[in-house]
């Protein structure tokens, strides 16, 4: 169980800090749903299972929508507006 | 300030905090030593006081349900924000803006795909006290089934299917259903949030007293609100 | 090596603010908020684990197994569920200031105009 603790904790370093420095909107929307799963896999390693359920339902569901929701809505704008 | 200025600044405090939160860090116990009294006294004792399987469910509705009362507060807060955010500034009502067809294969996954969620949610939240689940995570579960309903197919179905008022109704349901159990505790001569309603056999849906309902209360609420989430954003998409 | 998820949930904690403080896009600070949000959840349940212990689910387990903390994992689930709904309250704050000034860039948001 220890190897994969770590390699759990190194994926979800990597991907906060990927998320951070991402620079297009929709690209770090989908770097958030990859650190989300990062998310889900290490609070199962953590022998977490309800916590792991709730992450996987709002990282990978209800989270990315509502993003996605957002952005559009503030890109279509954006394009109304220089179109 | 400037942008230089701002982020000079925040190194030097960033340092700073860095180094309290590793010198804090390290008064902790060691990862997996873990030194508490409570955790394992819950564990042990949890399946003969509140009859419930899942230990972390029980604590959540059971024996910390005070908290989570405060957590379905803050959940109904935040969705009373959206609601008065988006709804007050919209110019003009609603028109239809080039509404397009979904895809096909997106229309034949949803058709398949909400009722086999909406279940599974319902099923989740059915099994809090016995399997890893409870009322927060199968109302999610719930709530993308109906809010897949409005991505796979027109959103007039969806604004059809979960109208606004009947979310909010709903939403407005499951708190008050919530401090209602609450209340009942306090009406049978116990403390508020006292589970009043006898514990059942270990291992049944309606074991663990008042936590299925309790539950059931926290799905039906975290359903309907992040629906009413949904169902704001889609209506700004579809303004101007 | 056994300080290792405390690093992770200041790591995150941190990388998080520092997206914060220099980001150009509201709706990137919300994103890089919800990262050092996560950092919190990490640290909750490092606290909480025990080693060699499983679950804290206690169906079909013999007697006396050992389980992990279950306070810190109530307490982490029902915080992620919120945290939701406080992002969606954060994007609808960000698309509102998006229609009223059309930028989405902190550093021209500076006046309030009346």
């Amino acid at each position: 169980m220890i190897p994969l603790q770590a390699a759990a904790i190194a994926f979800v370093g990597a991907g906060g800090l990927a998320v951070v420095l991402a620079r297009d909107l929709v690209r770090q929307a989908l770097l958030n749903g990859f650190f989300g799963l990062g998310l889900v896999v290490l609070f199962l390693v953590f022998q977490a299972p309800d916590v792991a359920l709730s992450a996987l339902a709002v990282g990978g569901a209800a989270a990315p929508l509502v993003l996605a929701l957002a952005i559009a809505k503030v890109s279509r704008r954006e394009g109304r507006r220089d179109g | 300030m400037s942008r230089r200025a701002r982020t000079a600044l925040f190194l030097a405090g960033g340092a700073g905090l860095v180094a309290l939160l590793a010198w804090g860090f390290a008064g902790l116990p060691a990862f997996g030593d873990y030194h508490g009294v409570y955790g394992h006294l819950l564990n042990q004792r949890s399946l003969g006081q509140t009859h419930a399987m899942n230990t972390v469910v029980a604590v959540t509705f059971d024996y910390r349900g005070f908290d989570t009362l405060g957590e379905e507060f803050i959940l109904f807060a935040s969705v009373l924000g959206v609601a008065l955010l988006l709804r007050e500034a919209r110019s003009r009502p609603p028109e239809e803006v080039d509404v397009r067809e979904p895809f096909d294969p997106v229309r034949a996954t949803g058709t398949i795909a909400t009722p086999l969620f909406f279940l599974l949610g319902l099923f989740v939240i059915a099994h809090g006290n016995l399997t890893p689940g409870g009322g927060f995570q199968g109302g999610v579960v719930t709530a993308v089934a109906i809010v897949l309903i409005g991505l796979a197919a027109d959103r007039s179905v969806f604004h059809r299917l979960a109208p606004k008022p009947f979310a909010d109704l709903l939403e407005g349901i499951g708190v008050g259903a919530y401090a209602a159990i609450g209340v009942g505790g306090v009406a049978a001569g116990a403390a508020f949030l006292q589970s009043f309603d006898e514990r059942g056999k270990i291992g049944l849906l309606t074991s663990g007293g008042t936590i299925p309902l309790l539950n059931w209360a926290t799905g039906i609420e975290v359903t309907a609100a992040v629906v009413l989430i949904a169902s704001e954003f889609f209506e700004e998409l579809e303004e101007r | 090596m056994s300080y290792l998820p405390y690093a992770l949930a200041g790591w995150l904690f941190v990388v998080g603010l520092y997206g914060v403080v220099t980001s150009r896009n509201l709706i990137h600070l919300v994103m890089c908020l919800s990262v050092a949000q996560s950092g919190t959840y990490v640290l909750l349940l490092a606290i909480g684990y025990v080693k060699g212990g499983t679950a804290p689910i206690v169906n079909g387990v013999a007697l006396g197994t050992r389980m992990v903390d279950p306070v810190v994992q109530a307490l982490t689930l029902t915080d992620v569920v919120v945290s939701v709904t406080t992002l969606a309250l954060l994007l609808a704050i960000a698309v509102e200031v998006h229609k009223r000034t059309g930028t989405l860039d902190p550093d021209e948001l500076r006046e309030m105009r009346g």
